[in-house]
């Protein structure tokens, strides 16, 4: 489904991204891991198409089409979802309009008559009690003034209505309490298919005690230093990132 | 000999007098002084010029350069007036056609007792007491040319008295049309809203443009709010490429009366606003909204001035503004607090979105504050969309277009909002939409 090769870039003239490989199959969920600064917003802006960043080098497809060549919103259309590490507060604009814009455009791009008010409405509905957002969120303008956690949830509540394919989730852990935590990963579950895959960037163990990746791998300075089965994650938790580093620099040292 | 060899102001000057020897009696009219007194000033004056500091970034080189018919005859029917219509918009409804007030076009649902609306020239015969009292007490001709101009050629506009006490249920619409189907038209409409004490009224004013030519509007508008009175003012322009228009208002409230104002110049080719409000009177509250979007090579300049004079009243302003091609901007917004106004509140706020880098706004914020005990602010702020904003849309698959719109129709929704008059704000809504969508 997702092909990464050798991805490179930069932004202001500094490299960030420093040859990435990765392959994510339908039904996958990867997490991938690192220390702060390492990347890993990085690359998911980089998915998604945020025009700041400059690639540099490498490939990416997604189902068999050249993801790189496309702006964000054909990507999404295609069925790229992020949830933002620091969702955007966007005064004026109510969460419920946004939304209804965005399945309409998605809709019109894959040749479909738009939802009527009727049927929007009772779709959205469903999928705010799938992720218990209280309905009042939805009238009041996209994230401004909701709490840190609001944010985090309104992200996951806007991924089930779009129902993307691929789903990268940028710390969406962060900031939740323990309730919140487990019905934000209830979510996530719920739209775990054998056709959707998911990326989750986290720092914390936590949260793959509820989403349980497949693949756990290790950004670190731009590049995938480890990749494994979930018990990696296990491990860093355990031991923290210095033993990857000095690998890493006994490694370059060579 | 070619009458394009006559620069405009002679012209005008020459109409006056010509008009002036076939007056008979009436010239002698203390109204007619008055208007013979603002053509000298006029006359020495001339149009301002950018040295002018109060016209520095507005040039009226272009609008001088032209002739225009001034209440001159027009072919506007009903027909053309259906064309006009804003939808479920009901009330009382005028017709200013080339500066001339047509009462056959116009129509007047408020009972006579609530509200009295005449033809300017009408109020100076019927009404002289109250014209005498209160015409050019707030629009001085020594102050500006344009307001010199218009108060010679003072005759038709409309006149609103409100008699104390009274609510008037239907909001008052007056739609200055420039019929410029024809040739380069020119009106000075002029206007005296007078509004009793504990009295209430909603007045819009509107201006279209009709035809190709070339249309000239100068228009002065003068408001008393009387004690405890309440009034609510809306002005949109939505006007033609090549009009030029200036509209003065002066509005003078008083002791626990209140002043709401929405200025939206949606389109026009040169527009020039001057908005002044004293606040004469205690615990009286002024707000004014703006909105403008030009385009092209469209210029808007809004002026406006809060002069408090009294202690423990509040002003409250906000401009906002979306700028493309290369089109220009002005904002200059003075607060006066004089040295008896304590306790006064004054915030101003004016906040530009700039679309295309040929595109350029002025402010210019101006606080003179003689008092010590006050509270004002003020910011201005001209920037890009949010770039962070347009990107999350993006993501969510809204495509860029259509992201911008949202986020420039969410930055005008606080002005739109303003505006209390259900047909008027749903029109503005729907016309801001498919501005902000064209291209
Ligand atoms: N706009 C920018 N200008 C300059 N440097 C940037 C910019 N955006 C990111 N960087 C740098 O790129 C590096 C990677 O940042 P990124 O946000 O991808 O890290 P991260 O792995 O997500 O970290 P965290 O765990 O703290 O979220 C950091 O050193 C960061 O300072
Ligand atoms: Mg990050």
């Amino acid at each position: 489904m997702l092909k990464i090769n050798d991805l490179r870039a930069s932004i202001e003239g500094k490299e960030i991204l420093k040859g990435i490989n990765l392959e994510v199959k339908p039904g996958e969920v990867h997490a991938i891991m690192g220390p702060n600064g390492s990347g890993k917003s990085t690359l998911a802006s980089v998915l998604a198409g945020r025009e700041e960043y400059e690639v540099t080098g490498g490939a990416v497809e997604f189902s068999g089409k050249d993801l790189l060549e496309m702006a964000p919103e054909v990507r999404a259309a295609e069925g790229i979802f992020l949830a933002f590490q620091y969702p955007v507060e966007i005064p004026g604009v109510t969460t419920i309009n946004f939304l209804k814009t965005a399945v309409n455009e998605i809709r019109k791009y894959q040749g479909l008559d738009p939802l009527d008010a009727a049927q929007f409405l009772k779709m959205v509905r469903e999928k705010a009690k799938m992720v218990n957002m209280n309905d009042s969120l939805l009238k009041r303008a996209l994230n401004e003034g909701f709490s840190g956690g609001e944010k985090k949830r309104n992200e996951i509540f806007q991924m089930a209505v779009l129902e993307p394919k691929l789903a990268i989730l940028d710390e969406t852990d962060s900031g939740l309490d323990i309730d919140a935590l487990r019905i934000v990963s209830e979510g996530v579950n719920k739209l775990r298919t054998p056709e959707r895959a998911t990326i989750v960037v986290t720092h914390y163990q936590r949260l793959l005690d509820y989403i349980v990746p497949d693949y756990v791998h290790v950004l670190y300075k731009g590049r995938i230093v480890k990749s494994g089965p979930k018990e990696l994650a296990l491990e860093l938790e355990e031991k923290g990132y210095d033993w990857i580093k000095a690998e890493v620099e006994a490694e370059t040292a060579q | 000999m070619s009458t394009e060899t006559i620069d405009l102001k002679t012209r005008l000057v020459t109409d006056f007098y010509a008009r002036e020897a076939v007056m008979n009696g009436e010239a002698q009219s203390e109204f007619h002084q008055t208007k013979r007194q603002a053509l000298g000033i006029f006359e020495d004056r001339g149009f301002p010029t950018p040295r002018n500091e109060e016209w520095k970034y507005s040039n009226v080189r272009d609008l001088i350069s032209h002739q225009y018919q001034f209440a001159g005859e027009h072919a506007v029917t009903e027909e053309v007036i259906d064309s006009l219509r804003i939808a479920n918009l009901t009330g009382n409804i005028l017709y200013i056609v080339n500066g001339r007030f047509e009462e056959k076009l116009s129509t007047i649902v408020s009972p006579a007792d609530q509200l009295q609306i005449k033809p300017l020239h009408e109020a100076i015969k019927e009404r002289p007491e109250l014209v005498s009292t209160y015409f050019g007490q707030l629009a001085k001709s020594e102050s500006d040319s344009f307001t010199a101009l218009n108060t010679a050629f003072a005759h038709d506009g409309v006149f609103i008295h409100v008699p104390a006490g009274k609510v008037v249920d239907h909001p008052v619409i007056i739609r200055f049309i420039s019929d410029a189907r024809a040739e380069n038209v020119g009106s000075n409409p002029r206007n005296l809203f007078i509004v009793e004490q504990n009295a209430q009224v909603k007045i819009a004013e509107s201006y279209r443009t009709i035809g190709e030519e070339r249309s000239f509007t100068n228009t002065v508008t003068e408001i008393f709010v009387a004690e405890s009175a309440n009034v609510e003012y809306y002005k949109v322009q939505n006007e033609a490429e090549k009009a030029y228009h200036v509209g003065t208002t002066h509005v003078r409230i008083v002791d626990n009366s209140h002043f709401y104002s929405a200025t939206v110049s949606l389109n026009g080719g040169f527009i020039r606003n001057n908005l002044n409000i004293e606040l004469d009177g205690q615990h009286c509250e002024a707000f004014m909204y703006g909105l403008y979007f030009p385009d092209g090579k469209q210029h808007v300049d809004n002026h406006t001035l809060a002069d408090h004079r009294k202690p423990n009243s509040y002003s409250n302003e906000l401009y906002k503004g979306v700028l493309r091609d290369r089109s220009t901007g002005v904002f200059n917004g003075k607060i006066f607090v004089r040295q008896d106004a304590q306790k006064t509140n004054a915030y101003q706020s004016c906040k530009n979105v700039v679309l295309s880098p040929d595109a350029t706004m002025n402010t210019k914020p101006q606080l003179e504050i003689y008092a010590d005990d006050v509270k004002c602010s003020h910011g201005t702020t001209t920037g890009q969309l949010d770039e962070e904003a347009l990107f999350y849309m993006r993501s969510r698959g809204i495509s860029k277009n259509e992201a911008m719109t949202l986020l420039m129709y969410a930055f005008c929704e606080d002005v739109v909002s303003q505006i209390k008059i259900d047909a008027i704000r749903e029109h503005l809504e729907g016309v801001i939409t498919e501005k902000l969508t064209k291209k």
